[in-house]
């Protein structure tokens, strides 16, 4: 095994969760996942020689969350349109405003880890991806950018529109069911 | 967008980082990347290139001597321009590799802008020039300075030209300027808040009269 395969290894076999957890909540498939991380991996080595950065995570997840874009466009065909379509999807957004008078209703999802996943994998891939490199990998916003492609301030505005489609969901979730424990 | 509701905000940041499944790599996946990573044997050395191909990935890794011939490219040089044009000449390198690495192959600029813009925070220009001899061939991202960058594939007779585009400061237009970096020629210039680097072994008149023909689209079609 050569150096720099070496060097590769040591530094991205640390960040292979956070690989995999991106990968699965993008692609939401066990198997997907599994290949479009390795092919990540395997990609990300071909261009370390040039990586000139002080932190490779986030280069690394970029590498991963691209991996899984061009896995979705391959296997999603048409049906599922990912670009992301800034009127339809912020109007979307908009159109989901906080429920700040149902704490109650919200906390009545903790102990419902299913269905508060399943909200989340609705999302569009561009708001779930930054709840998800966010709030389960809990990168600074710097890095979420970089790992998206996006500007700082489009990181911070799309959080705040992702939570409230999320909160929207959620909300909807429950409000045909019984409020059981 | 307004930020008033941060209780609400922090409920259910709370509530996603205690319900929501972070999933952890299985370690059937940790060994086979670790296999993967370790196959990537450095051969006995000899002359470029020595390949070795790689599954169904179909592309192929370089010899130890070629990646640090690329490595090479990519000096940690003070000045800032000079360590873009390594990045380069090496991402152009490393796209003439047997299984060439172009993400979306088609000569259709209507099929290559959207593919790129959908998967970029910015939208990049893109034009065929065909009719003046230099065929759009496909597109690809790239990662040059940290960034992920557009790069658009023209062909001059066996000649590949790689044009990496990413956003600049707009109204800064400036003209073209020449590098070479091991028998590579470049041109850089940044054009309506553009920047473009165009690399190829094209001769560097060849090149540059390449770099005048799409300036002078670019300006035609903005």
């Amino acid at each position: 095994m050569n150096d720099r395969a070496r060097q590769f290894e040591a530094m991205a076999m640390p960040h292979l969760d956070a690989a995999y957890n991106l990968a699965r909540w993008l692609v939401r498939d066990e198997h997907a996942a599994d290949d479009v991380v390795q092919e990540a991996f395997l990609r990300a080595l071909r261009y370390f020689g040039s990586f000139r950065g002080s932190d490779p995570k986030p280069w690394l997840l970029g590498i991963v969350r691209n991996s899984c874009y061009t896995w979705l466009r391959d296997n999603r065909g048409a049906a599922q349109t990912l670009e992301f379509d800034e009127e339809r999807d912020d109007d979307a957004a908009l159109d989901a405003t906080p429920q700040r008078d149902d704490p109650e209703r919200l906390l009545s999802l903790k102990q419902d880890g299913a269905r508060l996943n399943a909200a989340i994998g609705q999302l569009p891939h561009v708001f779930r991806e930054v709840l998800v490199l966010r709030e389960l990998q809990e990168l600074a916003y710097a890095d979420i950018a970089r790992i998206a492609g996006i500007p700082v301030g489009t990181v911070m505005s799309r959080l705040s529109r992702a939570r409230n489609l999320l909160r929207a969901a959620l909300l909807e979730e429950t409000k045909g069911t019984c409020h059981g424990s | 967008m307004a930020h008033d509701d941060d209780g609400g905000d922090a409920a259910l940041s709370a509530l996603i980082r205690s319900g929501a499944t972070r999933y952890s790599a299985p370690p059937a996946l940790r060994s086979s990347v670790l296999r993967a990573l370790r196959a990537d044997e450095a051969p006995p050395r000899r002359a470029w290139p020595g390949w070795l191909g790689w599954l169904r990935l179909g592309a192929a890794f370089a010899s130890g001597l070629m990646v640090s011939w690329l490595a090479g490219l990519v000096q940690p040089a003070a000045d800032p321009v000079e360590r873009v044009a390594g990045e380069v000449v090496a991402a152009h390198v490393r796209s003439l590799m047997p299984g060439h690495l172009t993400d979306v192959v088609s000569s259709d600029q209507h099929t290559v802008k959207p593919w790129l813009s959908s998967r970029l925070d910015f939208s990049p220009p893109v034009t065929d020039l065909r009719a003046d001899g230099f065929p759009l061939t496909g597109g690809r991202l790239d990662y040059i300075a940290e960034r992920v960058v557009a790069t658009l594939l023209y062909q001059r007779n066996q000649h590949v030209i790689n044009v990496f585009v990413w956003p600049a400061q707009a109204g800064r237009d400036t003209a073209p300027k020449a590098a070479a970096r091991r028998g590579f020629n470049a041109v850089t210039w940044d054009q309506a808040g553009m920047r473009y680097w165009a690399v190829s072994d094209l001769g560097a008149g060849e090149l540059n009269s390449f770099a005048e023909r799409l300036r002078q689209r670019l300006n035609e079609s903005s």
